[in-house]
């Protein structure tokens, strides 16, 4: 047997993203609404959370911008950040139809 | 798609709950289209994935007899409880593999597969499946009944006599068409992680002890959530293993572990490693679980729509029952469409009888039996992680064979559960889980 990715061998989120297939848009289908509010309320109690719990590590925090940066072609479309953003500032929407995530067994 | 077209009704979305309603519908002879934001149905799903052989039956009888892309039929279930050096496993094996029709009780998928052969029932039976397209809204006529839906396309505004909601999880549609009740809080959702493992059949069947064709499902609690309210899974397939982990997003907002991280770590646990060594990731994914039950479910019909599967929250957690659900709801909805349409009522009023057809089947009775269960999970992860580990003490020591009289052993357990958790605290434990699970 031998393997590619082997199952056993550690492996990065950025390992696994490279497991999938996306059909790719220009435009954005995430924003968010009031940035201000990951600067410094968020930063507080909830620590920027949509860093950590998004599976694709679509938000990353970019302190020399002091802001929020969204990778959002990783975007798999779980819908985790419509509840989990403490603040619900985070505006997602469905890719349009037939973009974004296209998996191949699911 | 021009202004004028107009449907007897549109489904949206071709998940289980979606292609039911549509199949019902079309094999009635209404005029049906079914809606789908992906380019093929599956291409957006992910699920553990045990799908259950009576409910999709209802919906295509014999269903088993046309060749469908099922995985494995289920002939082990385990339960493990967890800690990271051991596990305590229940569990049955069976030869009752399928109900005396032949019909299988429950079989593994891979949804990307699944769905597109489950639509295409739906399009036998007559219902006119629309793939890379996304509705967006629903629209309204002077009465204030839904009478259709606006899709991302130009000029993409459908009519209907009735729209029924089959979007999933966090659904959009719910909202424009006002069913929705109090907005979802994060501890309503779960947030699953998967990988699909590649290892050959045989080295499954060895492993797995299984006869060709048939599968196992691993359900594990305990340390594999570390400290998160939820549970971790292995199922077999033909040729892969699902392996993923699913916890609420109320415990990952505060702990701020990465999903990823709690895969990569439950990949690890010594029982879990030997069973995917030498395998392949073939695919890693990831879906939210509407896990809010009864009491966070929106509406379930208005003039002119209805709304079913995980669009309503229609999951059973502690079954891991969802795929079910949404066929049966979907199958009621279609039904219920179908009645109104030889009535030629589709007001509030007519379409009341899916509400009642559901409170009448396992669906709801099954959702208010656990109502309480998902403000507990979130209340009390700990309970994840206390009871796993003071099991998997007490059975160690007995099974550990050094000499002590097993009379001593018994009270150096319950000097164990009684460090870890005083005894009004034991009591109330079980009862609170007695209560919500009973
Ligand atoms: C990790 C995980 C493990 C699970 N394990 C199990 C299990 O073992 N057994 C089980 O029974 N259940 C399981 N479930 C739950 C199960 O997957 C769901 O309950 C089930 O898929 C619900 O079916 P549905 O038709 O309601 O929704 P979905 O299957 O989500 O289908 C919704 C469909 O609508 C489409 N759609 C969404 N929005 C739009 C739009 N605006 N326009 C057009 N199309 C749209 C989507 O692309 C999708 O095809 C699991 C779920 C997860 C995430
Ligand atoms: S969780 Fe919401 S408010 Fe906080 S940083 Fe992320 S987007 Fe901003
Ligand atoms: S939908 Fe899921 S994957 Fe996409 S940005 Fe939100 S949390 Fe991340």
């Amino acid at each position: 047997m031998s393997a590619d990715r082997p199952a056993d061998a550690p492996m990065r989120v950025e390992d696994k993203l490279f497991t999938l297939r996306w059909k790719h848009d220009k435009q954005s289908h995430i924003d968010i609404t009031a940035p201000e509010v990951c600067v410094e309320t968020c930063r507080g109690e909830w620590q920027r959370p949509c860093t950590t719990f998004c599976p694709a590590k679509v938000y990353e925090w970019q302190a020399e911008q002091e802001k929020i940066v969204i990778y959002f072609e990783n975007c798999v479309e779980c819908t985790t950040c419509l509840l989990g953003c403490p603040y619900r500032v985070i505006d997602w929407r469905h890719p349009r139809g037939g973009y974004g995530i296209q998996y191949k067994n699911g | 798609m021009s202004n004028a077209e107009k449907f007897d009704a549109i489904v949206v979305g071709a998940g289980p709950a979606g292609a039911s309603a549509a199949a019902v519908m079309g094999r009635a002879g209404l005029n049906v289209v079914l809606l789908e934001r992906g380019d093929v149905p599956g291409a957006k799903n992910v699920m553990g994935g045990v799908m259950y052989g009576r409910m999709v039956a209802d919906v295509v009888p014999e269903f088993w007899k046309a060749d469908p892309p099922l995985e494995r039929v289920v002939a082990e279930e385990r339960m493990w409880l967890a800690t990271p050096d051991d596990v305590l496993s229940v569990g049955q094996r069976t030869t009752h593999v399928t109900h005396d029709d032949g019909c299988p009780n429950a079989f593994t998928v891979l949804r990307a597969k699944w769905d597109p052969w489950f639509a295409a029932r739906a399009e036998d039976a007559g219902a006119f499946l629309v793939p890379s397209t996304t509705a967006v809204d629903v629209l309204w006529d002077d009465a204030g009944n839904v009478c259709g839906v606006r899709t991302g396309r130009e000029d993409g505004d459908l009519y209907a006599d009735a729209v029924v909601i089959c979007d999933g999880v966090n659904s959009f549609l719910a909202k424009r068409a006002r069913l929705e009740g109090h907005p979802p809080e994060p501890h309503h959702l779960a947030l699953g992680v998967k990988e699909v493992i590649g290892l050959p059949a045989e080295v499954i069947e060895s492993r797995f002890n299984l006869e060709r064709g048939q599968g196992t499902t691993i359900e594990i609690y305990g340390s594999v959530t570390q400290g998160h309210s939820g549970y971790g899974f292995v199922y077999t397939n033909r040729d892969s293993l699902s392996l993923g982990v699913g916890v609420l997003v109320s415990h990952l907002m505060r702990t701020k572990r990465t999903p990823y991280d709690l895969l990569e770590q439950m990949k690890q646990h010594p029982m879990i490693r030997p069973l995917i060594a030498g395998g392949d990731v073939l695919e890693y994914s990831a879906h939210a679980i509407p896990e809010g039950g009864y009491d966070a479910m929106p509406r379930l019909y208005g003039g002119g729509v209805l709304i079913a599967g995980d669009a309503a929250m229609m999951v059973n957690g502690l079954h891991r029952e969802g795929s079910n659900l949404a066929a049966a709801a979907g199958r009621m909805a279609g039904e219920t469409v179908v009645e109104a349409h030889r009535r030629n009522d589709f007001s509030a009023r007519s379409l009341a009888a899916y509400e009642a057809k559901l409170r009448d089947s396992f669906v709801v009775k099954d959702l208010v039996k656990y109502r309480h269960l998902p403000a507990f999970a979130d209340r009390r992860p700990d309970l994840f992680e206390i009871y796993p580990r003071l099991m998997n003490r007490a059975v160690h020591e007995m099974l550990t064979v050094d000499g002590l009289p097993k009379r001593d052993k018994q009270r150096k357990i319950a000097r164990d559960f009684l460090a870890a958790r005083r005894p009004l605290q034991l009591v109330r434990d079980l009862y609170e889980t007695w209560k919500v699970i009973r």
